[in-house]
């Protein structure tokens, strides 16, 4: 018995010597000398990242990857997508599997605070909601006590229901799936009275799956906060900085006019030193990124500004048709307040 | 320990010797092995900020179960969420073993039949079944139930029970005295039936005249029951299911998800437990039921009496293994979002972050339910054995 015991602690001290730490240096460098940027997104969630026939990738989350490889590599084309379950997600990010995790993530604090990620910018202001078939006549939430309700696992909307059930003593029954299209089959063959999750991937589901869109309703109650956004490892803070402020950037391009088909032209003839500082004509805010200074110009001219993003993706004239409500501007009636590039 | 032990022989000559040095080695290499790995997975964690540990199991879950034998509430903690996972795994496990066990015995002895319609039919039954991967057959079951059947608000009505979407609802009886004395009843007949198989036995060894083995048994049961249900003023209040506004509420209820994984598991394992019991009985000299007809002993009786109980013997352990693939594959009900052990612990992973853990959960309890099952088999087999005079 005490040679084992002996045994076991050399063991473990051998263990100790051998144990390397498999993650160091900088994000940006290895994304340099890789020459892509690797971006976990969505598996397929129209608005948000999917990818079409011909492979191409589309959508709110996938933008902001091309505008990070725009602005980090100078090609907006340099992005390596990785498609995740709700439930890889964290692992591939924890493990390095990928650079920056872009796959409309609710900010929560368990995650920002546990799982050694930092949460960077939101990108679009969500909510819980409940999706019915128009039949049913089911106009509020309260109606649906005692239901089934079909849920995808792996989501802080699984957590929002039983919260939402429990404050309203409405007695709700999850049927919980794993895969996005598992959740959608169920609720679209009849299996359960509504299906939750975001509103923004309520209208995408609808849109992408129903028969005939017209036959469900999203509920106009939204339970919860989902600030959506994309998150990167801890520990790199200069990585975390550049989508942050990539972010920022393309809010603040909004905010100044600045578009996709004008950013050249203001680049040459602006006189505004704000929009100057942002394009990088008069001070170079690239350099304190550890970019260049042309770093927001190239990005705006791959993706457009948020405004631009928004519209193109899940906006009142796309196939979402989702209004711009919260995500607005701060000075147009909405809370997306980016800080000045300055 | 004898008393006068062999002489030892210290030198690389000795093969006793050599045997230690190399199982030391192996031992030593394999627990630097999970050492090291185990160490090594602890400093990355730690390095990146990920925060480990089981204590989550005692926070609150937040989550609700969809179903459950026992009530579960979203404020109870992790681990009661883990056990109330690990009781839906279990509940479909051991209704599958026993279905599985009479189904593939079943068709295993419909493939020597003298019809030749069941003897196809078994034999199309297996090697439909046995091809066509289980997780096929799953998502199969599950869009018959919810694909096919009608929607919860217009059900399939056969008698008292509705087939429909929301599953199988059927009436169930309201528990009251009559039922509290039918179970005490039926508790006491078991040791009476028991004694009385004994007994007959025994008689049918002295004076050899033939009892019932098996209706009168069942007889004293059931009369105990009825008995104990009489005298508690013989309750006969259902708790009927009735058509709801959107699905159909009261009664018991068996959802889609929890048939399709107990149909799909069942069905598909019979298939193996089939062709094992079939191999069984092959393996049983054809002397022996020659023999019994040579007795006078009818084909049924031949099979009940001669060939079966030898053929236990070979069927056990290849059919053990089976026990433990339908437990392990139950693990898939995942797909078709039935709340087992794997299913609850996808989710306590994400709302806390410990994969490392929650996955290290999931492996205990598999692999505890496999061992205990293996041991109870292993048990039994010892039992079943000839035994050797």
């Amino acid at each position: 018995m005490k040679s084992l015991k002996t045994v076991v602690a050399a063991v473990l001290a051998l263990g100790t010597l051998a144990a390397s730490p498999a993650f160091a240096g900088k994000t940006l460098d290895t994304i340099k000398s890789r020459g892509q940027v690797i971006c976990g997104v969505h598996t397929g969630l129209a608005g948000f990242s999917a990818a079409d026939s011909s492979g191409k990738w589309t959508g709110i989350d996938v933008d902001v990857c091309r505008a990070v490889a725009a602005a980090t590599l100078g090609d907006a084309e340099k992005v390596k997508y990785v498609p995740l379950s709700a439930q890889a997600r964290f692992t591939a990010l924890q493990s390095g599997e990928v650079d920056v995790l872009s796959r409309n993530t609710t900010f929560t604090l368990t995650r920002d605070a546990s799982l050694g990620l930092s949460q960077t910018a939101v990108i679009y202001y969500d909510g819980q909601g409940f999706m019915v078939p128009v039949k049913n006549k089911i106009k509020n939430a309260k109606q649906l006590k005692g239901q089934t309700v079909c849920v995808q696992s792996g989501t802080t909307t699984e957590k929002n229901l039983t919260d939402f059930s429990k404050a309203n003593g409405l007695n709700i029954k999850p049927v919980v799936f794993e895969k996005l299209e598992a959740v959608e089959g169920a609720y679209f063959s009849g299996r359960c009275v509504s299906y939750t999750t975001d509103a923004s991937g309520l209208a995408s589901v609808r849109n992408k799956s129903a028969k005939n869109p017209a036959d469900h309703l999203i509920l106009p109650e939204l339970i919860s906060k989902e600030p959506l956004g994309p998150l990167v490892r801890r520990g790199d803070d200069e990585w975390a900085a550049i989508v942050k402020w990539t972010i920022f950037g393309l809010l603040e391009a909004e905010e100044y006019g600045i578009t996709a088909a004008n950013v050249d032209d203001l680049k040459v003839n602006t006189k505004d030193p704000a929009i100057g500082r942002i394009l990088g004509t008069t001070e170079d805010t690239g350099k304190l990124l550890g970019l260049d200074k042309e770093w927001m110009a190239r990005a705006v001219k791959a993706t457009g500004n948020y405004g631009e993003i928004f519209e193109r993706n899940v906006g009142p004239k796309s196939a979402l048709q989702l209004p711009r409500g919260l995500n607005n501007l701060w000075n147009k009636g909405g809370i997306q307040y980016a800080p000045p590039i300055r | 320990m004898s008393n006068n032990p062999p002489k030892k022989n210290w030198s690389w000559r000795s093969q006793a010797f050599r045997g230690l040095v190399y199982q030391v080695l192996a031992v030593v290499l394999i627990v630097l092995c999970v050492g090291y790995l185990a160490h090594n997975t602890q400093t990355n964690m730690r390095e990146r900020g990920i925060q480990s540990g089981f204590d989550f199991l005692n926070s609150p879950a937040g989550f609700d179960i969809g179903e459950s034998l026992f009530a579960f509430d979203s404020g109870e903690n992790y681990w009661h969420a883990y056990l109330i996972g690990f009781t839906n795994t279990l509940r479909v496990a051991i209704t599958g073993l026993i279905l599985t066990t009479l189904l593939g015995t079943l068709i295993g002895v419909g493939r020597f039949s003298r019809n030749a319609l069941v003897r196809g039919l078994c034999v199309c039954y297996v090697e439909l079944f046995r091809n066509i991967p289980v997780l096929l057959q799953l998502l199969m079951w599950y869009l018959m139930f919810t694909e096919v059947l009608p929607e919860s608000a217009s059900p399939l009505v056969l008698g008292p029970v509705y087939l429909s979407k929301g599953g199988l609802n059927f009436p169930i009886p309201v528990w009251a005295t009559g039922q509290f004395f039918a179970a005490i009843g039926m508790g006491l007949a078991l040791v009476v039936a028991f004694l009385y198989r004994r007994w007959a036995i025994l008689s049918f060894e002295r004076t050899g005249v033939p009892r019932s083995l098996f209706w009168a048994p069942l007889g004293i049961v059931l009369g105990f029951g009825v008995l104990g249900w009489l005298i508690g003023g013989a309750p006969s209040e259902f708790n009927m299911p009735k058509q709801g506004e959107f699905a159909i509420e009261n009664g018991g209820a068996l959802t889609p998800e929890f048939l399709s994984v107990l149909l799909g598991l069942t069905i598909y394992t019979a298939a193996f437990v089939a062709e094992v019991v079939r191999g069984g009985i092959q393996s049983v000299a054809l002397g022996q039921t020659e023999a019994a007809a040579a007795l006078g002993l009818g084909r049924g009786q031949t099979m009940r009496l001669v060939t079966l109980p030898q053929a236990l013997r070979v069927i056990i352990p290849p059919v053990t293994n089976q026990y433990l693939n339908l437990t392990k594959n139950s693990s898939l009900a995942v797909a078709i979002g039935y709340p087992d052990v794997v299913s609850i612990a996808n989710t306590a992973i994400n709302q806390t972050g410990r994969a490392v853990e929650c996955i290290a959960i999931i492996m205990l309890v598999y692999l505890s339910t496999s061992l205990l099952t293996s041991l109870l088999m292993n048990w039994y087999n010892t039992r079943s054995a000839i035994k050797e005079r």
